[in-house]
């Protein structure tokens, strides 16, 4: 089965396309870059297209789908109705897809499903990443505030996290909230 | 209060106006509904969203909602439209130097006239790419009617292709196509970037030409009635303040907002007032009817606008006539609905579901079950009418 990805983030692609190989589909190309896509894709010749579903020329794209004469007229959406809850899975991961006529209909739920979990595993990698990044962020922070604290106050490293600690415990807030606040006081209020 | 709740999917152009503006300006929730807009950049997703229930309705190219009943390009799944939510609205924006090969630049013309230079460009065996927001949306049969009028067959004399409207300009401007048919905001950014000239408004070629509705799933809407109703009855009302110049800078800055448009308030001013900038450098000229979403019954969901859509979709190969489809797309529009929806109101509701599109050229006061309703001139730039009764004879 040929399987081509169109995404324009191209690490998404990449964690697709690796989770299908690792399932055994080898036969895959990925299309990140627009320009002379369409051509590129028809000498492909894909059985499946998985577009991410919030590509903004996702009707350019169907549209050429319609009237190629190399392609073998994909439809979108090929799950029968039936199978509404998968789809709904696939819109909420935003993977679309499109098959060539007549092609085996479990097979391609087979991918479909995979892509969808591929799709997720993205999401949540993303989501790791922002996570810690906000982390390394608040370290900084707090980081920035103990030194600010060792300097001014002639407070020793351990002492100076402990009050940071009881000023976020007495006001009900984040370390972090607090050290921002000593940071912005700080500026504000310059030597002083 | 709220008691009911309606996601509402949408494409960032002016007429995605009255969900918003329902929503935004409290008439919805005067309704007791709760809206929630879900902005998309693609048609193929939010019919998606329509389809796989993340959205309850759309804003949607009506030929779409045609085409999604009648299972074009995918599994077919009965849509509704029971409101009109605009007429027209778009325009005809071509390269500088083509545009001035055909139009007095900067200022409307005689659409016919504009089309007969055009067919003379084309006869020098130029064939020129004309890019359309959609295979199935009234801007590709509203451009295709047009070169059709004026000499020019669109199958086979010009290459129709699908551009997405954010993209417009840009493939103006790289010489992807040499024309757009695109809705607003989307040339007079391609204008004011300097890259394309208006040469004719669809207004112009269909005086009264039906655009977006409001698209529900049929089974939906006959299952669940009420918050569909209540929804109609919020978008009259955003209608209403639409058109209303007192409101106009309210409404362009909600337009505007990221969430919404994400784009130029000044811009969608101009739109929504049918204040149009034709060229970059030129005054801004007012076009009677540019958009035409509220006055007239405008909203109303005429049978016929759908069997002309139908009728279109015919002409560009798109469908193969067969009585059974025929019916069915009609079926797709609503006017039971939007009677039911309405009556509460005291709005005037037209008492026929169908007209002779085309047919009026003066002002003429029409049969309603309600209120009193004078409809404009709806005529078409050649001057021809469409009688849904008489389909084969149109299409002769």
């Amino acid at each position: 089965m040929r399987i081509a990805i169109v995404d324009e983030r191209a690490a998404r692609a990449a964690v697709i396309d690796e989770g299908l190989r690792e399932a055994g589909l080898t036969e895959i190309a990925i299309f990140s870059e627009r320009h002379g896509i369409v051509g590129r894709i028809e000498a492909f010749a894909p059985d499946v297209i998985l577009i991410d579903i919030a590509n903004p020329r996702r009707d350019e794209l169907e549209e050429i789908f319609s009237v190629s004469r190399a392609l073998a007229r994909p439809v979108a959406m090929f799950v029968d109705q039936s199978d509404v809850e998968m789809m709904e899975a696939a819109i909420d991961a935003g993977v679309s897809a499109y098959v060539v006529d007549g092609f085996s209909k479990a097979r391609i739920k087979s991918v479909l499903d995979l892509a969808i979990r591929r799709f997720n595993a993205f999401a949540k990698l993303r989501a790791e990443l922002d996570e810690a990044k906000g982390a390394l962020a608040d370290r900084i922070k707090i980081d920035a505030a103990k030194t600010l604290l060792i300097k001014k106050r002639a407070m020793t490293e351990p002492a100076a996290y402990a009050a940071l600690r009881k000023a976020a415990m007495d006001s009900g807030r984040k370390i972090v909230d607090v050290a921002d606040a000593l940071l912005t006081a700080e500026k504000l209020m310059g030597g002083l | 209060m709220t008691d009911l709740s309606l996601r509402i999917g949408f494409l960032p152009l002016v007429d995605a106006a009255l969900p918003i503006l329902a929503h935004e300006l409290g008439f919805a929730e005067d309704e007791g509904l709760a809206l929630t807009l879900v902005r998309d950049m693609s048609w193929a997703t939010v019919n998606d969203r329509l389809l796989y229930g993340h959205s309850d309705a759309a804003h949607m190219t009506a030929p779409l909602a045609i085409a999604t009943t009648l299972g074009l390009g995918r599994p077919a799944v009965p849509l509704s439209a029971p409101f009109v939510l605009g007429l027209n609205g778009n325009a005809i924006t071509l390269r500088p130097d083509l545009a001035a090969q055909v139009t007095d630049v900067g200022v409307p013309g005689d659409v016919a006239a504009i089309g007969q230079r055009l067919a003379d460009v084309v006869r020098t065996g130029t064939k020129l790419r004309l890019g359309v927001v959609h295979r199935y949306s009234s801007h590709n049969y509203m451009l295709r009617y047009w070169l059709s009028g004026c000499g020019i067959d669109p199958n086979h004399d010009v290459e129709i292709l699908t551009v997405a409207p954010p993209f417009a300009a840009d493939a103006l401007a790289s010489g992807e196509v040499d024309g757009i048919c695109v809705g607003e905001p989307w040339n007079s950014v391609a204008v004011d970037r300097g890259v394309g000239v208006i040469v004719a408004v669809t207004a112009q070629i269909w005086r009264r030409g039906v655009e977006k509705v409001l698209a529900v799933k049929r089974k939906r809407l006959e299952a669940e009635p009420e918050p569909y109703h209540r929804l109609l009855r919020a978008l009259w009302r955003a209608g209403q303040a639409f058109v209303d110049p007192s409101r106009l800078d309210e409404i362009a800055n909600i337009l505007a907002r990221p969430a919404y448009l994400d784009g130029s308030s000044a811009l969608i001013k101009g739109a929504a007032s049918d204040q149009i900038l034709f060229a970059h450098g030129h005054e801004r000229i007012h076009v009677p009817d540019f958009m035409f979403q509220h006055r007239e019954a405008a909203n109303f969901p005429w049978v016929s606008q759908a069997a002309w859509l139908y009728a279109q979709m015919t002409l560009a190969g798109h469908v193969t006539l067969n009585k059974a489809d025929y019916a069915t797309a009609q079926a797709v529009f609503r006017p039971d609905v939007y009677r039911a929806a309405l009556r509460p109101l005291g709005v005037p509701l037209p008492g026929a579901s169908a007209k002779l599109e085309g047919g009026l050229s003066d002002p003429t006061g029409v049969g309603t079950v309600q209120g009193r309703l004078i409809l404009g001139a709806d005529s078409f730039f050649d001057g021809r009418h469409f009688d849904p009764d008489a389909l084969e004879a149109y299409l002769a």
